[in-house]
């Protein structure tokens, strides 16, 4: 029997399996690829670990940094996880396929690190010819960047979230020709220092338009793009048509928890990914969840922490046959906050809370309401997720909830 | 004629709008920032814009068929178009691991960040 089965080999997964292996645990990390790493090794920009290596590196940089230090662990590659069972509170199956057959393993935690799938084209409402030449930004960035094929040379890209940008920008010095970004919201999505991108390009970036039918015979050949109102209506009459030969769709991530909800896990419906406590554990005890997988994050860094941290966890589950904790605490959402994790918090250990507001402000203040906690802060965007470290001390002043809001500083 | 061009300081999260005031492509100038590091970067951005660069190159016999390759530091933006044509003209044989130099561009090293 294993002490952890980690169910994915991306940033998350690698870090926590580390982390186990230096608690003394025995592990064995599963990856559905046939390299571990993830979407890491195709994102070849620049950007990661500047918070863990304390470094600037590449995604793949990152990646072999971890792989490095899995020296002496138990992995599978081509290895899809099929089902989880939760056969009780101390004992868990995982059944997989590897190139070895079907085998079934046992363990006492699990820790889920099985990262995001892409929004695609269907789901925000476009509609058109069913043609070549629709990718999400995650195919567009295999081709180019795995496979060495570009995807097209006349593009349009939905989205100006990091990876929307980022692939802007490999589009850019690959020589096609980016001919706009178009964003939904009234703000852009992506971090500032990719925002310079469209800068760096000449990129024309539409805010509060949306990409609404392509057409073409084969090939994608003109796109519909129509503005917005700012209740993301539709305005009748701003309508106008893009030439380009592709069209890439970058609308976001959203956590894959497939096989968590199949046996049960609770999922919170604003971040997409499981309700947890403070060791990253979900509503099923000894299954833990880190990475994208808990909420989409902006920074490798934050996901390999949170791998780290759900490893500490499930050693304290083995140790203790469950987590243990007196009382839990509810983080909840005030004004101005979209998402926010871990959910219930002990007040017996430091926590670090991840979070991100709504819409953007200047000047505010985020505010734990009961426990009398403020934190004054220049400038709030729904693209850059707040990480706000709470003190046990702290935590255990509140008697059953703790309301995290940002509002303007007076 | 002066100028003011307006950022958001990348160097750390605090994101500052930092406004740097060139006249006669003199900076004569700057306001917004918090630290001197933001001060400097944001001259630098304006008198002389630098970018790490990265792009990928066929590899031959390899496990992926393109290893990923950054230049080792930033190099001057008008100097990318060239660079990029520079990295279309190479091809490399396997194996080839993270950190192997494999090319130079006017002294600046290309390194692999993907093995191969
Ligand atoms: S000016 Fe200094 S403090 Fe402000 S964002 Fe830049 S580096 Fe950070």
């Amino acid at each position: 029997m294993y002490d952890v089965v980690v169910i994915g080999g991306g940033p998350a997964g690698m870090a926590a399996t580390i982390r186990a292996k230096e608690l003394g645990l025995k592990v064995l990390l599963l990856d559905d690829n046939d390299y571990l790493g993830g979407i890491l090794l195709q994102c070849i920009h620049p950007g990661f670990g500047i918070h863990y290596f304390k470094e600037e590196l590449t995604g793949p940089e990152f990646a072999y940094r971890l792989m490095n230090k899995l020296d002496g662990v138990e992995v599978k590659t081509s290895a899809r996880v099929l089902e989880i069972i939760n056969y009780s509170d101390l004992e868990k199956f995982v059944v997989f396929t590897s190139p070895e057959g079907v085998q079934k393993v046992s363990t006492k935690t699990i820790i889920y690190t099985a990262g995001a799938r892409e929004r695609h084209a269907f789901e925000i409402g476009i509609v058109g010819d069913r043609v070549a030449g629709i990718y999400t930004a995650g195919e567009a960035q295999t081709l180019m960047d795995i496979y060495g094929i570009m995807p097209g040379k006349e593009i349009v890209i939905v989205g100006s979230g990091d990876v929307g940008l980022i692939m802007a920008r490999r589009f850019s010095l690959e020589g096609a020709k980016v001919k706009a970004v178009i964003e939904l919201m009234p703000y852009p999505g992506g971090l500032a220092r990719n925002i310079m991108i469209l800068k760096d390009f000449n990129i024309p970036l539409y805010l509060s338009h949306k990409v609404v039918e392509v057409r073409g015979r084969g090939r994608v050949e003109k796109i519909k793009v129509v503005k917005v109102d700012e209740n993301l209506r539709e305005i009748s009459g701003t309508e106008f048509w893009i030439e380009a030969d592709t069209l890439v769709i970058s609308a976001g991530l959203i956590p894959n928890v497939k096989l968590l909800t199949e046996i049960g896990v609770v999922i919170d419906p604003s971040t997409g990914g499981p309700i947890v406590n403070d060791r990253l554990e979900t509503s099923v005890p000894g299954i833990f969840v880190a990475g994208n997988a808990l909420l989409i994050n902006d920074l490798v860094d934050y996901v390999a922490e949170q791998g780290e941290l759900a490893a500490e966890g499930a050693k304290e589950f083995i140790e203790n046959g469950g987590i243990p904790s007196k009382r839990w605490i509810r983080l909840v959402k005030g004004e101005n906050i979209r998402l926010l994790a871990p959910h219930y918090l002990s007040g017996e250990r430091d926590v670090w809370i991840y979070a991100r507001v709504a819409r953007p402000m200047e000047d505010v203040v985020v505010e734990f309401v009961e426990i009398g906690k403020k934190i004054k802060l220049p400038v709030v965007k729904p693209a850059e997720m707040l990480r706000i470290k709470l003190r046990a001390k702290e935590i255990s002043k509140a008697e059953d909830k703790i309301t995290m809001k940002v509002v303007k500083h007076e | 004629m002066s100028k003011v061009y307006r950022f958001t300081c990348i160097v750390c999260p605090l994101s500052c709008t930092i406004e740097v005031e060139v006249e006669n492509g003199e900076v004569k100038n700057v306001k917004g920032y918090t630290c001197p590091r933001g001060k400097e970067w944001a001259i630098e951005e304006v008198t002389n814009p630098k970018r790490i660069v990265m792009s990928v190159i066929p590899v031959e016999g390899g496990r992926l068929p393109t290893v990923s390759v950054k230049t080792e530091k930033p190099v001057p933006k008008d100097k990318i178009p060239e660079l990029m044509k520079f990295l279309a003209g190479i091809k490399v044989k396997a194996p080839v691991r993270v950190g192997d130099v494999i090319a130079e561009f006017e002294g600046v090293k290309i390194v692999v960040t993907r093995d191969a």
